[in-house]
């Protein structure tokens, strides 16, 4: 008897990840392996101007004499990087322009990973570019877009029709040389999403990408680049899911964020690629650069992100903060449940005077999950007023999960305040006894008592994805008290 | 109502419950008094379904069924509510929040139509005139930054929205001042009714000069040692608990308890 609530939780924690079906279409795909005979390959497919070969050549040439990584605290076998496809696109005769041409499989995969496109064109108001694989496939509302001179559309058609923006602000934020897999990405990446905001626009709906990593074997390398131009506001949505498969899966994204003079960007991520299986066999390797700069005065940078899918996360979304009176903020949480492993959390860079950040970091541990906070917070000597707050808080769902929490502090200017804060809780209980008492049914309260510690992250959501992370939430964390 | 019967428990390695007898009935208001650790929040625990707790031995019939057999939620839902001694804090999750879902999940196990937010509003509203909280209570996280006496109130609230068949009041008087205590008591007489039990768990006997029992019995050690009407209480409150204590070693000793 004394287990039963208990086992409940265990039975619902081991819910088995539902978008894990394979969509069988034919993709166009290059060799396994990397050199440069490849990336040329790429750059060609692509119909790439010079100057991007020439990025990615660099960018290649340097990736080759960098090492991976090692000092995040996760754990998985080596990668072997010649064993990679690194573009893979589904065969389409033509130039996608409406829903109508796009692959009927290709759309029931959307169905089933609840985005159907046309409905959210209509109900939503949001404007999704998908990523499938690597090139993306429908760009929706464009038109409308347009007449407002915003330009959202994937990152391939960007560097065709928009080379002078691409070329002005593609690694800016993130230097094609800046850590290992941001260098691989730049050197091979095949698609992703581009927006520009002009002056003075402010984006009248949620631009929203959602990725899907499809083929088996191919490792995913897109690249975001988003620009809001002075006094312009964008709030932009990601969200990925990824099939079921027994070997891992490689994906190293880059995102870089600009905001110029008075603008505002918010880009919120809700996150659950494949995590592998309860024993931590297969998932996905999500290695992501993700950075912004706040270049302006007066400008604006927030991430939100929640974390509860992969097998190995390692992520820092962080800011740049160069604009005097600039603001930075990173509210995360991140779960790690059965074998997964997180290490995550922000930089955030003080240059300009008076800029100001704040990161608020909700770490979920259950099963065997590791989560890892590493943040830091680095004050130039420039930066005469600077402020941060930090607040990390873990929740532990099992005596065998753990939490682990690094900040990193430099402050090279005696005007700076920081202030810090963080604590770890176990899921009480006595707070599940106390809402079962009410009549809640165990799951419901785990749910209750998790969404509940993640408040504060939560709000800073849009709307209709707040509840969609709540419900995921629910989905990866039930049966996980113990 | 309620039979418990020959009811052992224990918590880690400690037996605490040591064979408990009680029978209570539709409508009546049961005491129990008892010095600290003498078992008190241990048997409300029990009846509740805590799992912390271990049932080694003895029964205990609600309405007929067999209590220990169900989840902590399912004797919510059939009417059981426990006022918490120590009530727990939930970071992030509003008064509101909690009680809407424990009430609509009451409703539905008995087949009722969920309430909507602003139908439960209007509920809460009129049962918190009984305990006299502020509104803005329902919309920060329960039981957080409370102070012991708002605490309080918040589980008479609580008792109040989810109209109970037996309601457990596990020392609901202590840590208030008289006027907290007054508010409470009045709360606890404004719901006696003919169909509601009420088993009333105080270490003092003041509450009991307001909330007037039909029953009062003295837990000691883990076992009911005397049980009688009000005015064992009264004797109680001048004697003191240490004339329980002789007794209760007198009795161990051989001689039977008089009543
Ligand atoms: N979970 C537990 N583990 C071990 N001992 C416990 C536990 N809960 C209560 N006890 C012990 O059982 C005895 C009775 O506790 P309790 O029922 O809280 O008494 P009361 O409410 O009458 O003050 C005390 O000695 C207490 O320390
Ligand atoms: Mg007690």
């Amino acid at each position: 008897m004394a287990s039963s609530s208990t086992k409940t939780i265990q039975d619902l924690t081991q819910r088995d990840y539902k978008y894990g079906f394979v969509t069988d279409i034919e993709a166009e795909t290059v060799p396994r392996g990397l050199n440069e005979d490849i990336i040329r390959a790429i750059s060609e497919k692509k119909g790439e101007p010079e100057f991007m070969l020439e990025w990615r050549l660099k960018a290649y040439r340097n990736w080759l004499t960098m090492k991976e990584p090692t000092w995040a605290n996760v754990h998985y076998p080596p990668i072997d990087y010649q064993n990679i496809i690194y573009y893979s696109a589904p065969k389409v005769k033509k130039q996608v322009g409406s829903l109508d041409e796009v692959d009927p499989e290709l759309l029931k995969t959307y169905e089933k990973l609840g985005i159907p496109l046309g409905e959210q064109q209509r109900l939503a108001g949001v404007a999704v570019d998908a990523v499938f694989d690597s090139v993306s496939v429908a760009t929706t509302f464009k038109e409308k877009l347009k007449e407002l001179g915003i330009i959202f559309c994937s990152f391939s058609e960007a560097v065709l029709e928009h080379p002078d923006l691409v070329r002005q602000y593609l690694g800016s934020v993130v230097p094609y040389n800046d850590n290992f897999f941001a260098a691989l990405n730049s050197a091979v990446f095949s698609d992703g999403s581009f927006a520009y905001i002009p002056k003075g626009v402010r984006c009248p709906m949620e631009l929203s990408t959602y990725f899907r990593i499809n083929a088996a074997d191919t490792g995913q390398f897109e690249r975001t680049l988003i620009v809001a131009d002075e006094g312009a506001y964008v709030s932009y949505l990601e969200g990925c899911t990824a099939p079921m498969r027994d070997t891992n899966q490689l994906h190293a994204a880059v995102v870089e964020l600009v905001a110029l003079k008075n603008a505002t960007v918010k880009y919120s991520t809700v996150q659950n690629w494949y995590p592998g299986d309860k024993q931590g066999k297969g998932g996905i390797f999500n290695f992501v650069t993700k950075r912004g700069k706040c270049l302006g005065e007066n400008s604006k940078i927030t991430w939100t992100q929640v974390e509860t899918g992969s097998a190995i996360t390692w992520k820092y979304p962080s800011c740049i903060l160069q604009g005097d009176n600039s603001i930075g903020e990173f509210y995360s949480v991140a779960v790690a449940n059965n074998y997964q492993q997180a290490d995550t959390g922000t930089k955030m860079i003080h240059i300009g005077r008076n800029t100001r950040s704040t990161i608020i970091s909700k770490g979920i541990s259950a099963g065997h999950g590791q989560n890892t906070y590493r943040g830091m917070v680095k004050i130039l000597k420039g930066a005469r007023g600077a402020r941060n707050y930090s607040q990390c808080d873990s929740l532990l769902m099992s005596s065998t999960c753990g939490a682990h929490t690094f900040p990193y502090i430099e402050v090279k200017n005696s005007t700076a305040r920081l202030e810090h804060e963080a604590s770890t809780s176990k899921i009480g209980e006595d707070q599940l006894f106390y809402c079962r008492q009410r009549g809640i049914k165990p799951e419901d309260a785990v749910n209750m008592i998790v969404s509940g510690f993640c408040k504060e992250v939560f709000r800073e959501l849009p709307m209709e994805f707040a509840v969609e992370a709540q419900k995921l939430l629910g989905v990866s964390l039930e049966g996980s008290v113990g | 109502m309620l039979q418990i019967r020959n009811l052992h428990a224990r918590a880690g390695d400690k037996e605490i419950l040591r064979g408990i007898d009680l029978d209570l009935k539709a409508g009546e208001v049961h005491a129990i008094m008892g010095p600290n650790g003498s078992g008190k929040s241990t048997l409300a625990n029990v009846l509740a379904g805590r799992e912390s707790v271990e049932v080694t031995k003895g029964q205990v019939l609600y309405l007929g069924r067999d209590l220990l057999a169900m989840p902590p939620e399912e004797r919510a839902w059939e009417g059981l509510f426990l006022a918490f001694q120590y009530p727990v804090e939930i970071p992030g999750v509003s008064t509101l929040y909690l009680l809407k879902a424990g009430l609509n999940a009451i409703r539905k196990h008995r087949g009722l139509p969920e309430v909507d937010a602003i139908e439960f509003l209007a509920l809460i509203k009129e049962k918190m005139k009984l305990v006299d909280i502020d509104q803005s209570f329902l919309s920060r996280a329960v039981n957080e930054g409370f102070s012991g006496g708002e605490k309080k109130r918040n589980e008479v609230l609580q008792m109040a929205v989810l109209d109970p068949k037996l309601a457990i009041l596990d020392e609901t008087d202590s840590g208030l001042d008289i006027d907290a205590l007054r508010v409470v008591a009045n709360g606890v007489n404004g719901l006696r009714s003919k169909e509601r039990s009420m088993l009333v768990i105080t270490h003092y006997q003041r509450l009991l000069n307001y909330v007037v029992p039909d029953r009062v019995h003295v837990l000691y050690n883990g076992r009911i040692v005397r049980s009688g009407d009000k005015d064992l209480a009264l004797a109680l409150e001048k004697k003191g608990y240490a004339w329980i204590e002789q007794e209760a070693r007198g009795m161990a000793a051989g001689a039977p308890p008089s009543a």
